[in-house]
C-alpha cells in the first residue's frame, strides 16, 4: 500500500495528476468532438451530395478501425501533415513537433465526433416535422428555427446517446498512452511496471476509472431529467 | 507513401487476420452465453443475484478495455497461486487471456442489450406459450430469448464491430493478429502509416462483411415475421 | 564552449496556444528515451526520469551547451517518432545496426553491453556448457560449438525480448524457426512473463539483468549460457538522429569525444552498471 502514497515512496499523486491529464484530453475531445458532431450531422442532413459523401466516409472511417491504429496514424502523421499545412504558408518549416496532448485529443475527438454526428443525426430526425413546418408557417427563418425549435429539442433527444459517448471517450482516452502522454493509463503501466505490482495499480486505475465514469454517468442522468423537465405535462394536455 | 511495401505487407497482414477473426468469433460466443444469464440474473428477483450483475456490468462498461486486458493478463499472473491452480492452463496462453478479456467484456455490453431485449418481449407472447402449457425453460429458449434477439440485432451489430476493433488490443499481449504484425512488420521497415493503412484496411474490410450479414440475417428474420403475419 | 546556430532544424512548435514558430537560435535539442529500461533509463515514484542514459543527456547537454528537454516513448515506434519529428536524438539503450543505419544515423557508441538469456531456476538451460563470450562477428572452434549447444538446447521453446530491438532480431535470425518468438511492448512486461512462466527463456542486455537481480534477490531468475554481442547485436549503444541532421551528429559526436577524454562516460557508467562499459 505504501506504493500508493503520496509523496516521493508512492505513486499515489502521480496517479492524481495522470488522473487530471485523463479528464483534460477527454473533455477537449469530446468538446471536439461535440462540435465535429454538429458539423457532420447537418452535412449528412441537409449538405450537397459531396458533402454527404465526405461525411459518410467520415463516419465509416472513424467508426470502422480500431482506435489505437487511428491514435497511431495520428501520432506517426500529425507531423508530416502540419508540415504540410505550414508550408502551404512558409516557405521551408523543417521538422514539425506536435504535442501528444494535441495528437491525442484530436485523435480521440475525431473519433467521437463520429459517434457523436450520428447521435445528432438520429436526434434531429427525431423532432417531429409537423414543428418546423409550423415554424415556417409562423415566418421563422432557417436560422431561427434551428436555433428555437430544432436545435434544443434534438439535445434533448441526444442527451441520453452523448453520454454514451463521453463514457466511450474518457475510455478512449487510455489508448493515447502509446503516445508517451501521461495519461492515467501511462502511468499506471509505468508505475506497474517499475513496482513489479501490476495487480496493485492496474486495479487502482480501474477504481479511479470507475470514480470517474460514474461521477459523470450521474451527472448526464441529472442533465437528462433537467432537459426532460416539464415534457411529462406536455404529454398530459 | 511506398505502395510496394503496403502491397508488399497485405498478404502478411491479412494472415493475421484469421487469428482476428477467430478472437473475435470466440469472444463473442462465449460473450453471448454469459450475457443471457447476466442480464437473467439483473431481470431475477433476488436483489443480491440481480445486485451482482449489475455490479459486473458497472464495471466492465466503466474501465477501459485496455487495463481489463493488462489486468487479467499481467495482474493476476502475478500471483503465485493463480499460477498454481487450474485456471493457469488458460490464462497462461495470451490467446485464451485475450479471449477472456474481450468476452467478459463484450459479455457486459450484451447483457445490457438482452435486458432491454428481453423487456421488450411483448406480454402476449409469453401467455400465449404458457397457456400451451410451455415449462421455464422451454419459453426461454423458444420465445423469449430468440424474440428478445431479433430485437437487438442491430445494435448486437455495432456491438460486433466493436469487438472486431477491440480485438486489436490483443497485440499488446504478444499476440500477433493483424496489429500485432503490422507492428512486427514497422520495426522491420519504419514506415508506420503505410502499414498501418493497410491494416486499417483490412479492418474496416471485415467490418464492412460484419455489417452485410448482419443486415441479411435482419432481412431473414423480417421475411419470417411479414410471412407470419400475412398468414393472420 | 561551441555554440551551434540551427538552421536546418528549425523546431516549429504546435503548442495548444497555436503555431509559435522559433527563428533559429541556440542549439534546443528534444531527446527521445523510454523511461522504462533501468538501469539504462527508468521512472522512478516521483515520475522523474533516471539511470546511465538520463546522466549522460545532462552531460551531453552542458557539453554542447544545448537546452535539452526530455520525452519518453514506446521503445517500438521509436524510429518512426525520430522520423516523424517528435524529438530530434534518441538515447534509449539503442544499439548501432546497419538495419538502423539505413533508416537513421548514429553517433559513435557511447556504452557498450553485450546480452545475455535469462531463464526461471529450474529450467532445463540452467548449468548449459558454453563459453564465456561469444562474438557473432568473430565464430572461433569453441564458439560455433556453444552457439550450436544453445541452438539444440533451445529447440521447440518460447523465448521473449522486447520488440524492435537486436535481441528479438537475435532470437529471430541466429536462434532461428525452432524457436517461437514473443515481443513485448517493455522490459518490465518481459520480466513479468519470464517470472510467471510464459516464456522458457528472455533475451536482454546483460546490465538490464543484472540490475533486475541485483533489485529483487529473490527474482528466480537466472542467467545462462556466454554474453553475446557482434552479428544483429551491432557495434555498441550510441545516440539516433535524423540522416539529414549532419550538424548535430557532428555535435553529439565532438561531445561524446570529449566527455570520453575527460573520464565522464567511464564514471556514469561505472556507477550505474557497476563496470566501465564506456566505448
Amino acid at each position: 500500500m505504501d506504493l500508493l502514497a503520496f509523496g516521493d515512496t508512492g505513486w499515489g499523486d502521480e496517479l492524481g495528476r495522470a488522473m487530471l491529464m485523463t479528464l483534460a484530453v477527454a473533455l477537449t475531445a469530446m468538446a471536439l468532438g461535440l462540435v465535429i458532431g454538429a458539423l457532420g450531422a447537418t452535412a449528412k442532413l441537409a449538405g450537397a451530395w459531396p458533402v454527404r459523401l465526405a461525411a459518410r466516409l467520415y463516419t465509416t472511417i472513424f467508426r470502422g478501425i480500431p482506435e489505437l491504429l487511428i491514435i497511431y496514424l495520428f501520432f506517426f502523421g500529425s507531423s508530416g501533415g502540419a508540415k504540410w499545412v505550414l508550408e502551404l504558408f512558409f516557405d521551408s518549416v523543417g521538422y514539425v513537433e506536435v504535442d501528444a496532448f494535441i495528437i491525442g485529443a484530436l485523435a480521440v475527438g475525431l473519433i467521437s465526433g463520429s459517434y457523436s454526428t450520428e447521435i445528432f443525426r438520429g436526434a434531429a430526425i427525431a423532432v417531429p416535422r409537423g414543428q418546423v413546418e409550423a415554424g415556417m408557417a409562423a415566418g421563422m427563418s432557417r436560422g431561427l428555427i434551428l436555433r428555437r425549435i430544432l436545435a434544443p429539442q434534438a439535445l434533448r433527444f441526444a442527451l441520453p446517446g452523448l453520454g454514451n459517448v463521453w463514457q466511450l471517450t474518457l475510455k478512449d482516452t487510455s489508448l493515447i498512452m502509446v503516445t508517451g502522454l501521461v495519461e492515467l493509463m501511462r502511468q499506471s503501466y509505468v508505475a506497474a511496471g517499475s513496482s513489479r505490482e501490476p495487480f496493485l495499480f492496474y486495479i487502482a486505475a480501474a477504481a479511479i476509472y470507475l470514480g470517474l465514469t460514474s461521477v459523470s454517468g450521474a451527472g448526464f442522468r441529472r442533465a437528462e431529467r433537467w432537459a426532460g423537465r416539464g415534457t411529462q405535462q406536455g404529454a398530459g394536455q | 507513401m511506398k505502395f510496394t511495401l503496403m502491397w508488399e505487407s497485405l498478404p502478411t497482414l491479412l494472415s493475421g487476420a484469421v487469428l482476428t477473426v477467430q478472437l473475435v468469433a470466440l469472444a463473442l460466443v462465449i460473450g453471448f452465453g454469459l450475457a443471457v444469464v447476466i442480464a437473467l440474473a439483473r431481470l431475477g428477483s433476488n436483489p443480491l443475484i440481480s445486485g451482482a450483475a449489475r455490479f459486473y456490468i458497472f464495471v466492465f462498461r466503466g474501465t477501459p478495455l485496455l487495463l481489463q486486458i493488462f489486468l487479467i493478463y499481467y495482474g493476476l499472473a502475478q500471483f503465485e497461486w493463480v499460477r498454481e491452480s487450474i485456471f493457469w492452463l488458460v490464462l497462461k496462453e495470451a490467446y485464451w487471456a485475450a479471449i477472456i478479456a474481450l468476452a467478459l467484456n463484450t459479455a457486459a455490453y450484451t447483457a445490457e442489450l438482452m435486458r432491454g431485449g428481453i423487456s421488450g418481449v411483448p406480454k402476449g407472447q409469453v401467455e400465449a406459450a404458457l397457456a400451451c402449457g410451455m415449462g421455464r425453460i422451454t419459453r426461454y429458449r423458444r420465445i423469449i430469448l430468440p424474440t428478445a434477439f431479433r430485437q437487438i440485432l442491430p445494435a448486437y451489430g455495432n456491438e460486433i464491430i466493436l469487438m472486431v476493433k477491440a480485438s486489436s488490443l490483443a497485440s499488446t499481449i504478444t499476440l500477433m493478429e493483424i496489429t500485432g504484425i503490422a507492428e512486427r512488420i514497422i520495426a522491420r521497415t519504419f514506415s508506420p502509416l503505410e502499414v498501418f493503412a493497410v491494416a486499417g484496411a483490412i479492418y474496416l474490410a471485415i467490418n464492412f462483411a460484419v455489417t452485410l450479414g448482419v443486415e441479411g440475417l435482419e432481412r431473414r428474420y423480417n421475411k419470417g415475421l411479414r410471412l407470419a403475419s400475412a398468414a393472420r | 564552449m561551441k555554440r551551434l546556430i540551427l538552421g536546418a532544424v528549425a523546431l516549429v512548435a504546435f503548442s495548444a496556444a497555436g503555431l509559435a514558430q522559433a527563428q533559429a537560435q541556440d542549439l534546443e535539442i528534444t531527446i527521445g528515451t523510454e523511461g522504462a529500461f533501468p538501469p539504462w533509463n527508468g521512472t522512478n515514484p516521483n515520475g522523474e526520469l533516471f539511470g546511465a542514459e538520463i546522466d549522460l543527456i545532462a552531460a551531453l547537454c552542458a557539453e554542447m551547451n544545448a537546452t535539452c528537454e526530455t520525452v519518453t516513448n514506446d521503445f517500438d515506434s521509436m524510429i518512426p517518432a525520430l522520423q516523424a519529428g517528435r524529438f530530434d536524438a534518441i538515447m534509449a539503450a539503442m544499439s548501432i545496426t546497419d538495419e538502423r543505419r539505413q533508416s537513421i544515423s548514429f553517433s559513435n557508441g557511447y556504452f557498450g553491453d553485450p546480452a545475455r538469456i535469462a531463464v526461471l531456476d529450474g529450467s532445463p538451460l540452467v548449468g548449459i556448457e558454453t563459453v564465456e563470450k561469444l562474438n557473432l562477428d568473430n565464430l572461433d572452434g569453441a564458439s560455433q560449438a556453444s552457439l550450436d549447444a544453445l541452438k539444440a538446447a533451445t529447440v521447440g521453446m518460447t523465448i521473449g525480448a522486447q520488440g524492435s530491438t537486436t535481441h528479438s532480431n537475435f532470437i529471430e535470425q541466429i536462434l532461428g524457426g525452432d524457436v517461437t518468438l514473443k515481443t513485448y511492448g517493455t522490459q518490465d512486461d518481459l520480466n513479468l512473463d519470464l517470472q510467471a512462466g510464459r516464456i522458457d527463456a528472455a533475451v536482454a542486455e546483460n546490465s538490464v539483468w543484472s540490475d533486475l537481480i541485483d533489485s529483487d534477490p529473490s527474482s528466480g531468475i537466472a542467467l545462462i549460457g556466454p554474453t553475446l554481442d557482434g552479428g544483429p547485436f551491432g557495434e555498441g549503444i550510441g545516440v539516433g538522429l535524423r540522416q539529414a541532421d549532419t550538424d548535430l551528429l557532428a555535435a553529439f559526436n565532438a561531445a561524446l569525444a570529449v566527455l570520453k577524454a575527460n573520464g565522464t562516460l567511464s564514471r556514469i557508467s561505472i556507477e550505474w552498471f557497476g563496470v566501465d562499459a564506456s566505448l
